[in-house]
């Protein structure tokens, strides 16, 4: 077995883990089929007498102030937020591989070059780039979406494998790679790359996390997922106008928010441990 | 004749904290034959491993091998490529095997990928062909059951098991020469025996050159044809393995071997040489072992090239001027 496969093992067994990945795993199945089996998220069955109505056996989150079906919805925006955090991680994780892997590895001028920018790139507060570039775009596209927030999401991934290929390229084995003729390219991806998988899958899984609540603060403000596409912080955005008629409308988003960033906390957490028990 | 690896005047320099060099490797100089095996022994810190490293140009940086070295291997002189024809060398021509099996391995591949992997850095073959060799290369080294160890990960074998593969990676590019540098040094002893033994046979199936590097007297004899003292970054004294082991010559060489246990001839205590090794930067002037040396004299406060005493046997001591004359 693995390295890796013994650490998702691990974490596994930790009840965090277990909880968190239960967890996780049940938000991802209902994002994915809840919007096939749920009514259309955009209807509205009637005008006037099912607006803002409670929570009941046809409409179990009840209805918003378009009338429409907040279970739907909060299924419907949960394919999207997920979908949102899962690329933008997947992008961010990527580009700070990569950088990481680059400089760790050949060192000297590359190093220099490219830490100074991620110092640079730290410095700028990522919510206020992102808020001054969603400002001037309006109406921005998800994709578009996905690519600002995973641009601007590596760096700090991107020093952490810095970091661990530092130590990583004095092991035994990697100088045992060089004295066979092995090129830099395959070091790099061959033996590096695999022994950051389990630190990379920690940050991934943190990271989810945090797309997850800064795209909810960003459509919350209106600069996110435009409607009428439904996204969890533009349902609270939507629920603040209606807090005391329909709480409902507000409350169950918020909830999906909180359990899903939570259960990603706690795996992340438990995986912490488990790729580097001593840490624990 | 040209010779599987010659060394000249291997010097390397390290820059020390206040703007200075020190020399742990300085003006090594041998030569190494098909079908042979060189010993190159000494104390831990004495530059062996540092020799061994700068034939494939692996020197850790900040350090450098210094203009005036040379290092030829057969006609290609390694100081003189950079980037492919130098990667092509490595594994190819010289094969190492490294001392500790422990972290030598990666841990997050199996082993039949990491012999793989040397089969295909130097030959284009097919993975598939790659895992047939990595198969036959383990039935070489002698591990039992080739077949399931092949996916087997490093953390599931013993050291001795590892160290068969490192071996087996070492071979996996057919190179020439086979640098061992200390193979059985973090193995038990009756390992240690049978690692050697597997070194021995595949210097003979393959003609291959072996330099071997260890701080252990005990395991050349009967295995080396020559061997190599090494003391504070130079050759001390060079002979063939029995006339080394008849009549050691040098005072450190003598030292070394007032310093192994003796199993015939009368129990007497052991007598280890005083004080340690300096370290580079701390040799004294004049010859590097005067300080510890019991026969230093006056003519010792001057560096002693290496000087003959006997066929084929040099030492780097002034003494061998005066038991000539």
């Amino acid at each position: 077995m693995s390295p890796l496969r013994h650490a998702l093992a691990r974490a596994w067994r930790d009840p965090r883990g277990r909880a968190g990945a239960l967890i996780l795993a049940a938000v991802t199945l209902g994002a994915m089929i809840g919007p096939h089996l749920l009514p259309d998220p955009l209807a509205q069955p009637c005008v006037l007498t099912c607006r803002d109505l409670g929570p009941s056996l046809e409409h179990p989150f009840g209805t918003d102030d378009l009338s429409r079906d907040v279970l739907a919805r909060v299924a419907t925006g949960g394919r999207i937020s997920l979908g949102v955090a899962l690329l933008a991680v997947a992008l961010s994780v990527t580009l700070g591989a990569v950088t990481g892997l680059v400089a760790g590895y050949l060192g000297g001028a590359v190093d220099t070059m490219l830490m100074r920018l991620v110092d640079a790139a730290l410095a700028i507060p990522r919510l206020f780039l992102l808020l001054l570039v969603l400002a001037v775009w309006e109406q921005v596209p998800v994709l578009v979406l996905v690519l600002l927030i995973g641009a601007t999401g590596w760096f700090g991934t991107g020093r952490l494998v810095r970091g661990e290929v530092l130590r990583l390229r004095e092991e035994a084995y990697v100088r045992a790679a060089e004295a066979l003729g092995a090129s830099r390219r395959r070091i790099i991806f061959r033996h590096l790359l695999p022994n950051t998988a389990g630190p990379l899958l920690v940050a991934a899984t943190l990271g989810v996390g945090d797309v997850i609540l800064l795209e909810a603060g960003l459509s919350f403000l209106g600069l996110g997922v435009q409607p009428p596409t439904p996204s969890w912080g533009g349902m609270i955005l939507d629920a603040k106008a209606v807090l005391v008629a329909a709480p409902w409308a507000g409350i169950f988003p918020g909830l999906a928010i909180v359990i899903t960033v939570l259960a990603a906390n706690l795996f992340g957490d438990a995986l912490r441990d488990a790729v580097d028990p001593r840490g624990a | 004749m040209t010779h599987a690896l010659q060394v000249e005047n291997l010097r390397v320099s390290f820059p020390t904290g206040d703007g200075g060099l020190v020399y742990p490797v300085d003006g090594v100089s041998f030569t190494l034959d098909r079908g042979r095996t060189l010993a190159l022994v000494g104390e831990s810190g004495c530059g062996k491993s540092l020799t061994s490293l700068a034939l494939l140009r692996l020197i850790p940086s900040p350090g450098r091998i210094e203009n005036g070295s040379t290092i030829l291997l057969g006609d290609t002189d390694v100081l003189s490529l950079r980037g492919e024809p130098l990667r092509k060398i490595r594994g190819r021509r010289i094969g190492m095997v490294f001392q500790d099996p422990m972290t030598s391995l990666n841990p997050v591949f199996t082993v039949g990928d990491q012999i793989a992997e040397g089969v295909r850095a130097h030959f284009d073959v097919s993975r598939a062909e790659a895992r047939r060799r990595a198969l036959m290369l383990l039935q070489e080294v002698g591990i039992p059951d080739p077949a399931a160890r092949l996916d087997a990960y490093p953390h599931q074998l013993s050291g001795g098991m590892r160290q068969r593969v490192m071996i087996a990676i070492a071979l996996s590019a057919e190179p020439e020469i086979l640098v061992a540098d200390e193979p059985t040094t973090a193995l038990d002893v009756t390992v240690q025996a049978q690692i050697l033994e597997v070194l021995d046979r595949l210097r003979d199936r393959h003609g291959m050159a072996v330099l071997l590097i260890t701080h252990d007297l005990g395991i050349v004899a009967g295995r080396a044809d020559r061997v190599a003292v090494m003391y504070a970054g130079q050759i001390v004294e060079e002979a063939p393995t029995e006339r080394l082991f008849a009549s050691p010559s040098h005072p450190y060489t003598q030292g070394l071997f007032a310093s192994i246990p003796r199993i015939r001839g009368p129990i007497g205590r052991l007598s280890p040489i005083g004080g340690s090794v300096p370290a580079p930067g701390a040799w004294p002037s004049g010859c590097r072992f005067r300080p510890r040396c019991p026969r230093a004299f006056e003519k010792s406060e001057t560096m002693p090239p290496l000087l003959p005493v006997g066929p084929d046997h040099r030492m780097r001591c002034w003494l061998a001027e005066r038991e000539r004359a």
